[in-house]
Parts: C-alpha cells; sequence; structure tokens
C-alpha cells in the first residue's frame, strides 16, 4: 500500500485549499504602488494599411500618461518565433516580422495598434475611443487554400508569398508511399476539417510590468505557463534585457491550455512601458480581448487516405493537409503541425509507409498555436476516423480492423516510419480494457432500448498514441527548436529537515504542488507536509522550459528525482560520518538512515542538523549544507496510449447528440496521484467532446471573428460532459524515466474527439442513413440534422 | 464602461419623471443592461432603477387572468406562478443560469425583445397584455420585430396580465452557447382557440404560427400538426442553425409543447 502522501496516494491537492477559498495569488490580484494602467486599441478590421494614427486629442484626455505606437519601439525587436521548420526542399520557413504593436499595416482583428497608459483602466479606455485612425483596408485573406492563389493578397508585404512552408515527412518516402497506393487492393480517403479552437482558460491574459530605476532591474508577473522561457525570448530577442536585470514571476495561474506558453506583445509592452514611466503599467484582458488575442488553437485542412492488402493489412499512409498560422507566427506554431503531428501519424499501427504533407498558410486572422495535445489531436483524428471509415467500407469490425493492424505486446520498442521510436505499450490491453468497461457486449440491447423510445444510439472507438515530454534536446534542435527541452530542480533541505523544491516546470491547474511533494517525500521517507513546491519565479527556480506537452511530471518529476538523489547521497555520507560507518553501508528507509545489519541509526533531521552545524561534520570532505540541483535532459519522448469509448444517443428529430457514457481506459504508465490523473482526463474529456460537438472558432470572409464571446463560442458544461468512467489500470512502464511515467495531461482532448464522431457516425449507419461517412466537427444539431436530410 | 448617475425611486411617478431626463434609461434586472454598458456599447447618463417600485413586483392572481410586475425576477415568477399557470412557472424557471433568474425581470426580457427570449413567446402566446405607465398595448400589437416594441420613449412597462389557459406548454432548444433559445415554442389553449407562439427562428423576433394554430384549434394533438412545415423564409441562419433548420425546429418544437401540455 502506498503510504499516504507518497507515490501511488490519491493525496488531496494541497493547492485547492487556497484555491477554493479564494486566496489564490494571480497575476491580477497583484497591485503595485504606483500602478498605471494599459488598454490596447485593436484593430477592427482583418487587413488595412495604417495612414495615421492621430494621438493628439486622446493624449490631452483626463488621467493619459502615454500613448505608446509602433514609432516607440523602434529600437525593440520583434516577437520572436522559437521554432524554425525546413520545408520539403531544405529552405527555412518563411518567418514574417512580429512587431509589439502594428507598424505599418494590421493583419488580424485583434492586432494592437496603440497603447494607451493612464491613471485608471477606464481613462485609458476613454481616451483610446479618441484616437483617430486613419486606416485603408485591404482585402483580407481567410481561406487557406484561397490564400495560396498566386494573385492572394500578401499578409505580410516582404515575404514571397503566404506559403510559410511546405513540409513532407518522411520526404525521402514519398515516392514508395506513392507506389504501395498504386499496388494496393483498397483505398480508403477521408477529407475533413479540424476545427479552430479558442482556448479559453478561466483566467484571462494578465501583464504587470515594474521597474526600479535605483537598481535598474524589471519585474514582469505574467499569466504563462513557462516564466523562463518568456525571460528568455523577451530579455535577449524583444528588449534587450540580461537576465540578471530581468525577473519573470507566473503566479497563480487560472489553466492555461498551451495559450499561456507563448512570449505576447502585452508583456513585452508592459515591461517596456514600466521603465519608460517610472511605474508599474498593468493589463488585463477582457474575455473579448481574449478572443482576439490568445492564440487559437487546431485549424487543419486534410485529406488523409490509407493503403490496405487483400488481407486488410495496412500498408500506406498518405496525408495532405493545411495548417493555418494566423498572422504572425506564434512561440511555437510551427512545430506543431509538423513534429508534433506528422511524427504521431502511425498512431498504433504498424503501418510501414507513411508520407505527411503539410502546406501551413498565413491568414490574416490570430496566430494559432499549440492547444491541449497540439499536432497529437490533429493526427489521432485523422487516423482514427479514417480507420473507422475503411472498417465500414472494407465491412469488418472496426475493434478486429484496429486489432489486427496494432504493434503488438512484445513488438516494442517499436520503430515507426515517421523517426519516432515508441519504447513501451500494449494496446490489446487497453482495447480490452475498454471494451469490457463499456459493456461492449450487451451495447446491442441498448440500441434497441434506445429505438424503442425513437432515438439511435451509437458507439465509437478511438485509439491514440502521444508523445510527450518533447526530446532530447540535441534531437529538437535538429529538428528547428530553438530552445532545449530539458527541465530543472533545487531540492534545498533546510536545517530541521524540511524541504524547499524549486522546479522550472509550472503548474497552472495540474497539482505539482501536490504530486512532486509525493515523489519527494515517497523516495526520502518524509511527510509530504514537511516539503514545499516552489514555480513560477525566475529569481529563485533553476532556468527551465515550464510545462506544456503533458511534460511535467516525465520531465520535471525526473528532475526531482536527479537532484533528490543527490540529496541522498550526500545525506548518507554525512550519517556515515555521524554512524561511524561507511557511506555504502547506509541504507534509507522511512527517512532513518541506519548501517546495514546494525541497529545504529541516525533519523533524517539528525543528518540535516548536523549539515547545517556541521560541529561533528566531515569538512575535509564534504561541504556543509543539502541543497542540490539538477537538470534531466530526457533520451527519448514517452508515449501514453490509450483505447477510449463513447456511447451516444442521437435525437434524429433534432440532431442533437447527447453523451451518455464515455470510457477511457489509458496507459499513462506509472501513476503517482490516481486522482489527479483522473481529474487531468475528465478535463481533457470535456476539451475533447467541447471540440467535438459544439466549440469552434469561426471567421467570416471579411476576417471577423463570428464566434467572438460566449453569446456564440460554446463552451461544454457540466451536464454537457457526464459519465466518465476512466481507468489507469492497464501499465507499461516508461523505459527511460526514473519514475516510468508517460503524462496524462493532454490525452483526453487528443483521444476523444474521434471517439464521439465515430460514435455518431454508428449510430446515424445503424438507423440506415448509411450515406453519411463523415460530418465535420464541431457536430452541432443543425449540422447533424442537415447531413441526416442531405 | 462610462460614467453614469444612478436613482433608485420608490414610485412609479418619481421614476416616470426621473426617465424624463433625455439621458435617461431605466434598469430592472440589468442582465442585458450592464453587460452591453460593459461592452460600451451603450451608454445612458442616468439609470432609474425600477427594482425599488413596491407595485412593480409580484404575482398575483385577478379572476382568469395572471398578474406579475414587471420588476419581478425569473425566479420569482418561477416559483409563484406555478400553481396558477405552470407553463409560464417552467419557462421562467429554464431561463439563463441561477444568477440570470435571480436579477433579469419579465419587464427587462418584454422591454428588451431579444428575439431569442423566451418571454415574448410566453406574452405573444397567451395573448398577454403589456401595462404601462400610459396604457395598456394587447401582445399582438407590442412586438414589432427584433429588439423593437410598441413602447414610446420613457414609457415603463408596469405589469404584464396573462390570461391564464386551459393547457399550455412551451418546449425550449437550446442554443449552446449562452442558452438562450435556439427556437422556442409556446402553446396555449384557450376555450377560443389555440395559440402557438414561436421565438429564436425568425430574423422577424416573436411571431404566431397561424397554421399550427388552426390545425391546432381544430384537434389539440401533437399528431394534428405533423404534416405542417413551416417556412424558412426570413428564419435566422448564424453559426447554430440554418433557415431550413429553424423552420424545421418550429414544427418540432410546436409539436413538442402540445405534447407537454396533455
Ligand atoms: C447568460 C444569460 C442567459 C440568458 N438566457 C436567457 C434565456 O434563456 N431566455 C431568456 O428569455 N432570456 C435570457 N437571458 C436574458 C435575461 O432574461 C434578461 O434578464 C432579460 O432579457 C432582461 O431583463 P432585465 O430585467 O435584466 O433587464 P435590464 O437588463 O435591466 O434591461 C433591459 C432593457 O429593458 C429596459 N427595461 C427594463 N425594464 C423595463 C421596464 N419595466 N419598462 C421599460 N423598459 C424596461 C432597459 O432600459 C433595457 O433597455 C439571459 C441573460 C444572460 C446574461
Amino acid at each position: 500500500m502506498p503510504k499516504d502522501d507518497g507515490i501511488g496516494a490519491s493525496t488531496k491537492r494541497r493547492e485547492d485549499v487556497r484555491f477554493l477559498t479564494g486566496n489564490g495569488r494571480y497575476t491580477d490580484d497583484i497591485n503595485l504602488r504606483g500602478q498605471s494602467y494599459v488598454h490596447f486599441l485593436r484593430s477592427d478590421v482583418a487587413h488595412g494599411r495604417i495612414n495615421g494614427i492621430d494621438t493628439a486629442t486622446a493624449a490631452a484626455m483626463p488621467g493619459v500618461l502615454k500613448i505608446f505606437t509602433a514609432a516607440d519601439f523602434a529600437a525593440a525587436g520583434g516577437i520572436p518565433c522559437g521554432w524554425q521548420v525546413t520545408d520539403r526542399f531544405g529552405k527555412p520557413m518563411q518567418e514574417p516580422k512580429h512587431p509589439i504593436l502594428a507598424d505599418g499595416k494590421v493583419r488580424h482583428v485583434g492586432d494592437p495598434i496603440a497603447a494607451v497608459v493612464a491613471e485608471t483602466y477606464e481613462q485609458a479606455r476613454d481616451a483610446a475611443e479618441a484616437i483617430e485612425l486613419d486606416i485603408e483596408e485591404l482585402e483580407p485573406v481567410i481561406d487557406m487554400v484561397a490564400a495560396l492563389a498566386p494573385d492572394a493578397p500578401k499578409v505580410h508585404d516582404d515575404l514571397a508569398s503566404n506559403l510559410c512552408y511546405d513540409w513532407g515527412f518522411v520526404e525521402e518516402n514519398r515516392e514508395a508511399v506513392n507506389a504501395a497506393f498504386e499496388s494496393a487492393a483498397h483505398v480508403v480517403s477521408l477529407e475533413l476539417t479540424n476545427n479552430r479552437l479558442v482556448a479559453n482558460p478561466m483566467e484571462p491574459r494578465v501583464a504587470v510590468g515594474d521597474y526600479d530605476p535605483w537598481g535598474d532591474n524589471h519585474t514582469l508577473y505574467t499569466t504563462s505557463q513557462t516564466p523562463h522561457v518568456i525571460r528568455l525570448l523577451m530579455g535577449a530577442f524583444v528588449l534587450n534585457i540580461p537576465e540578471h536585470k530581468l525577473r519573470v514571476v507566473a503566479p497563480d495561474v487560472g489553466g492555461g491550455f498551451g495559450s499561456k506558453i507563448y512570449h505576447y506583445a502585452e508583456e513585452a509592452f508592459c515591461t517596456y512601458a514600466a521603465k519608460v514611466l517610472k511605474r508599474p503599467v498593468k493589463w488585463t484582458s477582457s474575455r473579448s480581448e481574449a478572443f482576439i488575442s490568445d492564440a487559437h488553437g487546431r485549424d487543419h485542412k486534410t485529406k488523409i487516405e490509407l493503403a490496405l492488402d487483400g488481407d486488410h493489412n495496412f500498408l500506406a499512409i498518405r496525408t495532405d493537409t493545411y495548417a493555418n498560422m494566423g498572422a504572425y507566427l506564434s512561440t511555437f506554431a510551427p512545430s506543431i503541425p509538423t513534429w508534433l503531428h506528422g511524427t504521431l501519424m502511425a498512431g498504433n499501427y504498424k503501418t510501414p509507409l507513411i508520407y505527411v504533407n503539410v502546406k501551413a498558410v498565413f491568414t490574416n486572422t490570430v496566430p494559432v498555436d499549440a492547444y491541449r495535445g497540439a499536432g497529437r489531436p490533429e493526427a489521432t483524428f485523422q487516423l482514427e476516423r479514417l480507420v473507422d471509415k475503411a472498417a465500414r467500407e472494407l465491412g469488418v469490425d472496426p475493434v478486429e480492423l484496429r486489432r489486427k493492424n496494432f504493434i503488438k505486446a512484445d513488438q516494442f520498442p517499436y520503430q515507426t516510419p515517421v523517426a519516432v521510436v515508441y519504447d513501451t505499450g500494449n494496446y490489446d490491453a487497453t482495447l480490452d480494457k475498454m471494451l469490457e468497461l463499456a459493456d461492449y457486449a450487451n451495447f446491442d440491447a441498448r440500441v434497441a432500448e434506445s429505438k424503442a423510445r425513437g432515438k439511435l444510439r451509437g458507439f465509437g472507438i478511438a485509439h491514440y498514441i502521444e508523445a510527450c515530454g518533447i526530446a532530447p534536446s540535441n534531437l529538437v534542435g535538429q529538428l528547428g527548436a530553438r530552445a532545449g527541452l530539458y527541465e530543472s530542480a533545487s531540492v534545498r533541505v533546510n536545517a530541521t529537515g524540511s524541504i524547499s523544491v524549486y522546479t522550472g516546470s509550472h503548474s497552472h491547474g495540474q497539482g505539482h504542488e501536490t504530486t512532486f511533494a509525493q515523489v519527494v517525500a515517497d523516495m526520502i521517507g518524509v511527510d509530504a507536509t514537511s516539503i514545499e513546491i516552489h514555480h513560477g519565479d525566475t529569481s529563485n527556480t533553476p532556468m527551465g522550459m515550464g510545462t506544456y506537452g503533458s511534460r511535467s511530471l516525465a520531465v520535471g518529476g525526473s528532475a526531482i528525482v536527479k537532484a533528490t538523489n543527490k540529496i541522498i547521497d550526500k545525506a548518507k555520507k554525512i550519517a556515515a560520518h555521524l554512524l561511524e560507518a561507511a557511506p555504502e553501508d547506509i541504507e534509507l528507509k522511512d527517512g532513518k538512515f541506519s548501517v546495514a545489519g546494525t541497529d545504529k541509526s541516525v533519523d533524517w533531521t539528525g543528518v540535516t542538523l548536523a549539515a547545517y552545524v556541521p560541529h561533528n561534520y566531515p569538512l575535509e570532505d564534504l561541504e556543509p549544507g543539502l541543497e542540490e540541483t539538477a537538470f534531466y535532459d530526457p533520451s527519448n519522448f514517452t508515449y501514453p496510449s490509450g483505447a477510449y469509448g463513447c456511447e451516444i444517443e442521437l435525437d434524429p428529430e433534432t440532431g442533437k447528440i447527447d453523451i451518455l457514457r464515455f470510457i477511457a481506459a489509458d496507459d499513462f504508465g506509472n501513476i503517482v496521484n490516481p486522482m489527479i490523473v483522473e481529474g487531468q482526463v475528465h478535463g481533457g474529456l470535456a476539451q475533447g467532446i467541447g471540440q467535438a460537438l459544439m466549440e469552434n472558432c469561426v471567421y467570416d470572409d471579411q476576417g471577423q471573428l463570428l464566434s467572438g464571446s460566449f453569446m456564440d463560442y460554446a463552451m461544454p458544461r457540466a451536464d454537457d460532459v457526464r459519465g466518465f468512467t476512466v481507468d489507469h489500470s492497464c501499465i507499461t512502464p516508461c523505459t527511460h524515466n526514473p519514475l516510468g511515467v508517460k503524462g496524462c495531461g493532454e490525452a483526453g482532448a487528443i483521444g476523444s474527439p474521434p471517439a464521439v464522431v465515430n460514435a455518431a457516425i454508428d449510430a446515424l449507419h445503424r438507423a440506415g442513413h448509411s450515406h453519411i461517412s463523415h460530418i465535420d466537427m464541431p457536430l452541432t444539431p443543425s449540422r447533424v440534422w442537415a447531413a441526416m436530410n442531405s | 464602461m462610462h460614467n453614469f448617475e444612478f436613482v433608485k425611486p420608490s414610485t412609479l411617478a418619481d421614476a416616470v419623471a426621473a426617465l424624463g431626463d433625455g439621458e435617461a434609461q431605466p434598469l430592472s434586472g440589468g442582465q442585458t443592461l450592464i453587460p452591453s454598458m460593459k461592452a460600451r456599447l451603450n451608454a445612458p447618463g442616468l439609470l432609474v432603477s425600477l427594482t425599488g417600485i413596491a407595485e412593480l413586483k409580484g404575482v398575483c392572481r385577478e379572476g382568469d387572468m395572471l398578474v406579475i410586475g414587471a420588476a419581478t425576477t425569473h425566479a420569482t415568477v418561477a416559483a409563484d406562478a406555478a400553481a396558477d399557470f405552470p407553463g409560464l412557472a417552467a419557462l421562467a424557471g429554464q431561463i439563463g443560469d441561477h444568477a440570470v433568474r435571480n436579477r433579469g425581470t419579465v419587464g427587462g426580457s418584454l422591454a428588451n425583445n431579444n428575439p431569442s427570449a423566451c418571454y415574448p413567446a410566453a406574452a405573444l402566446g397567451t395573448g398577454a397584455t403589456i401595462v404601462t405607465n400610459a396604457r395598456e398595448i394587447a401582445a399582438d400589437d407590442y412586438f414589432q420585430g427584433m429588439f423593437t416594441t410598441a413602447l414610446e420613449e420613457g414609457e415603463i412597462i408596469t405589469s404584464i396580465r396573462f390570461p391564464i389557459p386551459q393547457k399550455a406548454a412551451y418546449a425550449k432548444f437550446l442554443q449552446p452557447a449562452p442558452r438562450f433559445a435556439l427556437t422556442v415554442v409556446v402553446v396555449a389553449q384557450y376555450a377560443s382557440g389555440v395559440r402557438v407562439a414561436v421565438t429564436g427562428a425568425s430574423e422577424g423576433g416573436v411571431f404566431r404560427w397561424a397554421e399550427a394554430e388552426a390545425a391546432l384549434s381544430a384537434k389539440f394533438d401533437a399528431d394534428a400538426i405533423a404534416g405542417l412545415s413551416h417556412s424558412s423564409d426570413g428564419m435566422i441562419s448564424d453559426l447554430h442553425g440554418t433557415p431550413e433548420y429553424r423552420a424545421h425546429l418550429v414544427r418540432v418544437m410546436t409539436q413538442r409543447a402540445v405534447r407537454a401540455a396533455l
């Protein structure tokens, strides 16, 4: 049995006490003496030339401190992109400039044009209304395919076209894949859209810039998943502030889902303006602003094809995808449709040949970047929809077609044709588990029961493979990453035995303060309550890469294990001295050091006190103190996988789909806190079901956002996402990290959309609507009804 | 939000007087007006709160009428109309969420006449009378297209008189984002015949479906309208539904309302 608060225990989340009692300290809770407020005047047209900005009247309005435009940032760099993709022909992607404030042109609705800093927020807004803009509207490009037409208007005049890159993967396989299609017994194809989404974390973005003129020190408080990355990008590339003069703090953050990874213009603005004005400058995004300034997610248009032999073995997969970049390149945007998408296209199957083509396109829309799952949901959706379609076209059971083509448990490590090597997995096991929990054997009876009530019932299956903890750094560097992908930890043991852990990863809802403490508590054998986890402040945590891509436990947790092992090694040497024994003979168990085979022992606090009050201490051989730092750079990704089953009921009169049950059988490797893992899966499922059934970010052909508020952008609510059964008892531990963990944050959002859509198609086919082979997400009642009546 | 003045009179006369100021606007539950002010789409110089006026509040039966004060919240209607007019109580009980129901009012809803709101269907579907500080307006004359009503500048709705039907029910199909109505149908049966009113569907706002009224007056049964279909001309087209879909929902929701009423 696990210790109450050790590895494997469902310890309650300690951070929830402050969150649920209103005592969290979010960025907007930070108010500094002399603070001023900025309001950004944003473009209300998608594409236009700025012929003039007259700020004279506005500048004279009450409370206005200064109005900034692009001219104030002539010396600053642009917002940098953190990943350079190389195209099929060996050329680097086209990389446009991304100014802090629009310079010459506005390129999407929401592009900031001017920034008004005033004594109060309302004064700043009042003044912004008095700024006179002379903007000549230009024809926008919204549709990705139209954007690539030779005569299409250009989003960036200084680029050759709207094509960011044309990427082929694996380019060397292109001809072989085409040949496999020529000779295949069956070819199944599907065209689909992966709908654009808005992340909508509960807390909108906030930035507070502060400047200390006496020490020339800058501080930025920001709603970020990656404070060190922001310090590096903003300091080195945008504002030219060295790290030792720049502190970035991301305190409690109310959800991110990817949208808070990136370095945003508003952060650089507040940091810079605080120095110019010698006053703190605060920006709090409104929800409406978030819709037009937070990076969006997904937005792919894909054609995917599968070639099969006469026995239904998968021979080859070929895809053609258009991926929307929006108007500028957000920090990791180019990597999402490429290295986080193409490398996942093997899924759980032993398809020998795969070729993925991706054309990334600039349009006059908000930039698109990673959103929960990032590339992997896009890969999984097309593959799992296609496998289902193939089963239907070939007249075989979708379960059996999957099983037949699964990589089998004894085939790991498995080299896929898309570069990555899966270390472990057991796909049949999770599929068996899911079908058992779903009571799939009795599904037909439930179909009949629904039918008696005039409803259509359907069951959809999806399998997924995920790649978490993207690494190692030297490999991702070759792939174009402009950052390392390690994680760091410092473990500081205090004199009386309590432990302060400083992690480079960041918690914005994931429960690190609880989980990471469980790991250290388990390793040393002390109470978790004596351990505190610190994160989010570059002034006290070692350089870390932050939290995204389900990397925190697999990479950040491993760094903590490494640092804790160093602590234990040193503590054993101190104990050996105190017990007059050899370090090799010292055993640590339940917080007590003893000499093997004897009853001589010293407890944890005896050793920690000796480390800091070194009266009886081997000072010649060992430094005093007990504090260690470790950096962990993984040798491979981790590969969680799972089988998802979705049971729906469809109302044929209205087209409305109700989720009756959703079963997730995941293999996350070892589990530290099952309750937190379950919560992560629930959240992911809610977002995936939201994408499948209701969330949709839509622009009209003039680039106006039609779903620009919660009046039109539908978020799932509790009663939309019920009936979850979550299981993670199928465990194949990761082979290359010390905890054997894989990551669980995104799985739900990756595996659920195809399961939902497959369930809807299943229900429709069972009811005789066999002409419907696909419906694009979201499957709104209106769309489903239209498909049924087409 | 722009700056504004605020008064909370306790009599109707004081409210009417305060509204004489051209910049003034009545404030009831604020569930529509306050968000529009926060978005700077609306900037009245003076808000005249109606919620401190006792005579504008409460649910009261007068013979075969249910009279509801304009400043009565949806939550109060849901509770206090349940015995006399359960169909209306059910409609009020499913507006928005708890916060909206505890503040939003029937008068605010009718004054606003949002094409996706529920109360306009209830008023038109029952042939209610909209009583103002100046006159009485029949529902059939009151609604004049989306967000447009017969109210004059400065005129205040004081109460609504709903004739209590023999049988009535409403059926709401949700627009999933705000959970306003994608289409709502109110069906009410009286000795004089059946009325059917629809919101959410038409660009013209709430309307009566005459064909269904005739068919249901002849036979109050869902099957009586199974063969009817509403035209999609003039129906709203947006992210949530095509005109054809909304026209289809009009029939489906009417049938469901009839089934619920029986
Ligand atoms: C999240 C959300 C969900 C909602 N869902 C629904 C729904 O499902 N169905 C539905 O029907 N509604 C819904 N609503 C709207 C809600 O019912 C509002 O309460 C209602 O539309 C307005 O009423 P109010 O009392 O808040 O009016 P206010 O916002 O105070 O006023 C609205 C307008 O009416 C005027 N006004 C107010 N009272 C009077 C009066 N007595 N005489 C003359 N003019 C007056 C005001 O000047 C203003 O122009 C929803 C609102 C929200 C925020």
